[in-house]
């Protein structure tokens, strides 16, 4: 108290009043988010003392019989966005590198506004053009040419509908692209001129220079950007409501439909049977925003890590 | 060195760089193709009943989208009334009234709820106005929203008033101003366009969440009478629209993709222009 008033003594009260102002406004944002959390977790209570840990693991999803289990959920979820920066991070850093260090600047950052605008994209597009454009395409040429090549393998087995975990996997790969872009591009343009110069002095190609000099100093940047768009990916809903299939099973191929966290919210939710239901969908986006919190986590981290390294001096 | 590896080096290079060059032609040409795509198949579906008109029961033909319009502004509308007021002064306070811890947690909170998935955001504001009022409302989706433009503005807010030189400040404190004369009548004033910027991002981000609006602001094939009334919402209307089984509703679907797609675009042009016109005057002096 006493120091309390000291400190207020010297200051002029408007200053001070400012101050409490934006503070209280600042607390606000942090009071909301806590009450997330907290509204996360009290909706969902029914379901965490009905099931605990095993709802991570059974296979059960079950309405009629209020027996619920998110494996095929997560399965689902963590499959497709996966293979999607299997797809996405090759050529999101190829783009990088090109941007960054062989395009001149003027049409880099012409370039690289396209790709910001690409992630401006509503999602409910994407998933729009996934419908009626990528799954009559996967089911009529590329899904029977794998099949055809490849069938031997489990992944390419089974009935060519389109829609299922494949297509969803395709559309998040296109929907993280422009994340990965832009962040990889904005680490390799941290890394400092010096590195460059000395690579090209000894005499290495622009090439070698960028692949083997540039690119290894950027590699927690890129990677930081990598998990970034994987939370995004975890966390994507609509595109992927529209064409992974609904249905809650673990199989091998990747033809077959699937379910992920995100898309059963979107599609019970409002028709939940009951509490016990709707407790479990809660608990679902529970799980969900631990996965996200964790990857966003990192992906900060690392982030940070590459910006401290990257200044100059 | 011998002239074949020399040589082997040199194409290596010719044909990493075209590689690398064709994902970057790749990434933007995805761009021109959901433009392009979307104007072929909406173009032809948008008329002036499109606009004025309100759905047709099912099976019928024709009809239009003039509630999920109208329904679509009131939601950006009050999502931006209540978060961008937040996000804002949030913002002035991490860039000009923050000590060194506190911000730091402000600064970690907001990057984890930009992170929340929007689907859980839904959820939230479920809890939160649709339970205890025992509807969905406008409100409940607006609320939503303007969760998700909170952390734009504050990013936006925070690096605008940092971008203000300290010398203007310095000169404001030497002519004896008090610091909240400062902040208000100088800083503020330098970085004003970093609230039109930040509000535009702000709009352009959640103009066509659907995700959290499923379940708050849900869905009505009429004109929503009240705050407190479910309403319609363009990207909802898409979605239900797409995965309907009728030629007509997907007719429409892409009307409504289009007029969102230019919205956004337009949104996004208009901040990235606001932004470089700044930056061109400031370093021109």
């Amino acid at each position: 108290m006493q120091t309390l008033r000291l400190w207020l003594r010297n200051r002029n009260p408007a200053d001070v009043m400012a101050h409490a102002v934006t503070l209280l406004f600042a607390s606000t944002v942090l009071l909301v988010t806590a009450l997330l959390v907290y509204e996360l977790y009290v909706s969902s209570a029914a379901s965490r003392q009905e099931f605990g840990w095993t709802f991570l693991l059974s296979r059960d999803w079950d309405p009629v019989q209020d027996k619920f289990g998110a494996l095929p959920f997560i399965y689902g979820t963590v499959v497709t966005s996966v293979l999607a920066l299997l797809m996405a991070a090759p050529v999101g850093v190829g783009a990088a590198i090109f941007l960054a260090e062989l395009a001149p600047p003027k049409i880099s950052d012409t370039l690289t506004f396209v790709v910001e605008l690409l992630a401006a994209v509503p999602s409910v597009i994407y998933g729009l053009l996934a419908i009626f454009t990528l799954v009559p395409w996967l089911r009529e040429t590329v899904q029977p040419f794998l099949q055809e090549r490849f069938g031997y393998l489990p992944v390419f087995q089974g009935p060519m509908y389109g829609v299922g975990i494949l297509a969803a996997s395709m559309i998040l790969a296109i929907m993280i692209l422009p994340f990965i872009v832009s962040i990889s591009r904005e680490a390799l343009l941290a890394v400092p001129a010096e590195q460059r110069e000395a690579a090209l002095a000894v005499g290495a190609t622009r090439w070698e220079a960028a692949w083997q000099v540039v690119t290894p100093y950027a590699g927690l940047g890129i990677a930081g950007s990598v998990f970034l768009a994987l939370a995004r990916a975890l966390g994507e809903t609509m595109a992927v409501t529209m064409v992974i299939g609904n249905a809650p099973k673990i199989s091998a191929s990747l033809f077959e439909s699937g379910y992920s966290i995100a898309a059963v919210i979107a599609n019970e939710f409002t028709e939940a049977t009951g509490d016990m239901h709707l407790s479990a969908l809660v608990q679902l986006g529970l799980v969900l925003f631990g996965l996200t919190i964790v990857m966003n986590a990192i992906a900060r981290l690392m982030l940070a890590a590459t910006s401290r390294k990257g200044s100059p001096q | 060195m011998s002239r074949a590896f020399h040589l082997y080096r040199k194409g290596v290079n010719v044909v990493m760089f075209s590689l690398a060059g064709l994902c970057a032609f790749t990434t933007v040409s995805v761009l021109f193709y959901i433009l392009g795509f979307l104007v072929w198949k909406g173009a032809g579906a948008i008329n002036w009943d499109f606009f004025t008109q309100l759905p047709k029961p099912v099976g019928e033909a024709g009809g239009g989208m003039a509630n999920a319009i109208v329904g679509s502004f009131k939601l950006v509308v009050l999502a931006t009334a209540i978060g961008v007021p937040v996000g804002f002064v949030t913002g002035v306070y991490l860039a000009e009234f923050g000590g060194r811890r506190y911000p730091a947690l402000i600064r970690y909170i907001a990057d984890l709820l930009n992170g929340v998935p929007s689907i859980v955001i839904g959820i939230f504001a479920y809890a939160l106005v649709v339970v205890p009022m025992r509807r969905f409302s406008t409100l409940a989706g607006g609320l939503a929203l303007s969760l998700m433009i909170i952390p734009v503005t504050i990013r936006t807010t925070e690096q605008f008033l940092r971008a203000v030189p300290d010398s203007l400040r310095e000169a404001a404190l030497a002519l004896g101003a008090s610091k909240w004369r400062m902040v208000a009548t100088v800083v503020i004033p330098a970085s004003l366009h970093a609230v039109l910027t930040g509000t535009l991002l702000g709009v352009a981000r959640v103009a066509g969440e659907t995700a959290p609006l499923l379940f708050t602001s849900f869905n009505n094939r009429f004109w929503s009478t009240g705050w407190d009334q479910p309403t319609a919402s363009l990207p909802v209307m898409i979605f239900t629209y797409a995965i309907a089984p009728y030629e007509d509703w997907h007719r429409q679907a892409w009307a409504a993709g289009l007029v969102l797609l230019m919205a956004m675009l337009a949104l996004n042009v208009t901040a990235h222009r606001i932004l470089s016109m700044k930056m061109a005057r400031r370093s021109g002096r």
